[in-house]
């Protein structure tokens, strides 16, 4: 008995010192990327630089933190909860037209003004901080999180899947008409609200090529979520999250809550992705509502499972991955691949079959991801065991 | 104890009596808003119900593949929508390019049935394959894994669609004879009546096989515990992908048709389609063979309404009234509208 506690405090030990070496790894490289397209790469010779523009720019790496702050908002309602969502575009189309109606002229009517940057002090519209408009656009993101959620707490999984499928529809359906609204602009419908306002940061205004800069503060709303992450994965709600993804009726016959438990991983993923929607919003400087389609749901989802789920580092190093593979790596190894062989092959279209394949290969093959967090490799594996399972059919 | 039942009690008849008073107004509304559109043009009314009801037709077909799979493994193949696609697309090559028919005629209505057979085949047995080669060997993960796999399947045939489509939708002379007659002043095509045609006997096909058959009966055996099944000596293996190939048949035939209706294919037009008709087989209470055709005629006919009426949302919220059915059904009758209550099995 006294041996088993020993084992397990081993095990925490072993478990909070991976985080911590995931800890600083992910600040060293976070410090060593920013010090590199801050100070390093504009000096380099022509050559190198290239090859960096080619395969690594600024804007990608930006990009990529963007999906990895939703990743990592999507992990909580998947990796942790067990709540299949395949509709979260919804919460990153409504993080960034919280930007869009914040912090832009788009409302010509209202004049408001609250601790906004120097450069739209003048101008008309609302125009509030960007960090305000984080929680804002959070806020709202988790209020709607609770809404989509509310009515799908009494299906099955596959049920609550296609719900949230269906409101990943209707939302960003909803932003492309929103032109007229019983008479009312709310979303500029297809041409998008653009531009948004600078990030201004003690005094100084982030234009749009500040890559760096954005990219620390990216870091920052990064670390804030696996923060959060961790924190409340150890704490009472993230238990009770493991026990419900593990098994629900076991989970609500100990007395834990089912109802706000599951609303809580909807409102806090929902909440992370705001963060993401309105972080993109001002990384491409405005919302465009043709980008929020179902296929975001699906890489997202792609990202979260070949990092690991229910691990952050994994996810974020799926996340970081597929984006970059998605935006710039297969075009990039495409024309190096036509450029050397004299080929003319259309990489970015093999896409499809890239994330199909791995997607079902994973799922053959490693279905706990590639930094798979150890409970669930073993609830994943349960199955395969089949001479314990002879009476279970589900 | 007798406290906490007749509250509970209490609670259940407040929610019943709340839910019935929101259908009731709601019901109301829907006949409301449906009688000043027939008023305002009765002609309008029923063309618009032929439409959606021609679409509902088409989604009675596919829906039906995603209610047989779901019926008997429990898993929202969500590749089926790309099997309709990829068979759409396959229907296109087989008449206007390998047998060059581009207008209608004798010879080409004989190669339309022939294309018929072939498709459905050709469905079959690429929903076979796909079950072979992943799901079966998910059978026992949780039900997770299945799922993403699904939707891996459905990139890769999303792939297999763009290379073979090109990735701009393209448009195809149909065989099928043009021209329509009218009733009143409500326009008939007659593409319309040879895909009810065609379907009305598929369908009782289907119903026929799994109700009257001896594979019929291990299909349903086997939906209701595999385990037994096994153990009563039934093939599970060779049921299940049975059930696969009839529902990639029936997608065939979809493909097919809508090709030859519209005269359109895409590399993604499997998703929308297969969403919708996902919806209508939920809606009729998934696994459940006569609700998925009676939700998917519903749909269809609300999509029509919706799309054609003079006083009505119009076809840019499509998408947006289908799924709020969905979401609100799903909320407020979970089971669908034939479907009996089951409790989940623990």
């Amino acid at each position: 008995m006294t041996m088993n506690i020993l084992k397990r405090k081993a095990k925490k030990q072993k478990q909070s010192a991976s985080h911590k070496k995931w800890t600083i790894g992910f600040l060293i490289a976070a410090l060593v990327i920013w010090v590199f397209y801050t100070y390093i790469m504009y000096n380099l010779p022509d050559g190198p630089q290239t090859i960096f523009q080619n395969w690594l720019p600024p804007t990608t790496v930006n990009e990529a933190m963007v999906w990895v702050i939703c990743a990592l908002g999507l992990n909580i309602v998947v990796g942790y909860a067990g709540l299949l969502d395949l509709g979260f575009v919804a919460f990153w189309a409504i993080g960034g037209y919280s930007a869009g109606w914040f912090m832009s002229t788009f409302f010509q009517q209202a004049n408001l003004h609250f601790l906004s940057p120097k450069d739209v002090a003048k101008q008309p519209g609302i125009h509030f901080t960007f960090w305000m408009v984080l929680g804002l656009g959070g806020l709202i993101c988790a209020i709607f999180g609770i809404i989509i959620g509310a009515p799908t707490l009494r299906l099955k999984s596959d049920y609550l899947a296609l719900v949230t499928l269906g409101f990943g529809e209707i939302i960003p359906q909803f932003f492309t008409n929103g032109e007229n609204i019983a008479g009312f602009n709310l979303s500029n419908g297809t041409k998008g609200i653009s531009p948004v306002d600078n990030i201004s940061i003690g005094g100084r205004i982030l234009g749009p090529f500040d890559f760096s800069w954005k990219f620390a503060i990216f870091v920052f709303l990064t670390a804030v979520m696996v923060f959060i992450s961790l924190r409340l994965r150890k704490g009472r709600l993230g238990r009770a999250w493991l026990a419900i993804r593990e098994d629900e009726l076991a989970a609500s016959m100990m007395g834990v809550p089912l109802m706000s438990t599951k609303l809580a991983a909807y409102a806090v993923g929902a909440f992370s992705g705001g963060v993401g929607g309105v972080a993109f919003a001002t990384h491409v400087n405005g919302v465009f509502a043709d980008r929020f389609n179902f296929s975001i749901s699906i890489i997202l989802l792609a990202m979260v499972v070949l990092g690991g789920m229910g691990n952050v580092w994994g996810v974020m190093v799926g996340a970081l991955l597929v984006a970059w593979i998605n935006s710039t790596g297969l075009p990039a190894f495409g024309d190096l691949v036509n450029s050397t062989f004299k080929t003319n092959i259309n990489f970015p279209s093999y896409n499809f079959l890239l994330f199909g394949g791995v997607l079902i290969l994973m799922m053959l093959f490693k279905r706990e991801g590639m930094i798979p967090e150890s409970r669930l490799k073993a609830i994943l594996h349960e199955a395969d065991d089949t001479t314990s399972n002879v009476g279970g059919a589900h | 104890m007798s406290i906490f039942t007749s509250g509970y009690q209490a609670r259940l008849d407040r929610r019943r009596f709340f839910e019935r008073s929101l259908s009731t107004v709601a019901g109301f509304g829907i006949l409301f808003w449906l009688g000043i559109n027939f008023a305002k043009s009765p002609s309008q009314f029923f063309q618009a119900s032929l439409i959606g009801l021609s679409n509902g037709v088409l989604y009675a077909l596919i829906a039906l593949g995603y209610t047989l799979v779901y019926g008997i493994i429990e898993l929202i193949n969500f590749a089926h929508g790309d099997l309709f696609m990829l068979s759409a697309v396959f229907s296109a090559n087989f008449i206007s390019i390998w047998f060059h028919k581009t207008s209608s005629g004798p010879a080409a209505w004989g190669i339309f049935l022939m294309c018929l057979v072939t498709v459905m085949v050709f469905a079959a047995t690429v929903n076979v394959g796909i079950e072979r080669f992943a799901y079966r060997r998910l059978r026992r993960a949780p039900k997770l894994a299945p799922l993403i796999t699904a939707v891996g399947v459905s990139f890769v045939l999303q792939f297999i669609g763009l290379r073979w489509n090109g990735s701009g939708p393209k448009t195809w002379n149909s065989v099928l004879p043009a021209g329509s007659f009218h009733i009143a002043s409500v326009s008939i095509p007659f593409t319309t009546i040879l895909s009810f045609a065609i379907t009305a006997p598929l369908l009782l096909l289907m119903s026929w096989i799994v109700t009257r058959t001896r594979q019929g009966k291990a299909m349903r055996a086997t939906a209701q515990d595999q385990d037994a099944a096994r153990l009563m000596g039934i093939n599970v293996d060779r049921t299940i992908s049975f059930t696969f190939a009839l529902g990639g048949a029936l997608a065939g035939a979809a493909g097919l048709l809508f090709q030859q209706t519209r005269g359109l294919t895409s590399y993604n037009l499997g998703y929308q389609l297969g969403l919708i008709a996902f919806t209508s087989a939920v809606m009729g209470g998934i696994g459940n063979l006569q609700g998925a055709v009676l939700g998917a005629l519903l749909i269809g006919l609300v999509q029509g309404l919706n799309d054609g009426l003079p006083i009505g949302l119009g076809q840019q919220w499509s998408q947006t009234v289908v799924f709020s059915i969905l979401i609100l059904l799903m909320a407020f009758r979970p089971t669908g509208l034939l479907g009996k209550a089951v409790t989940e099995k623990v």
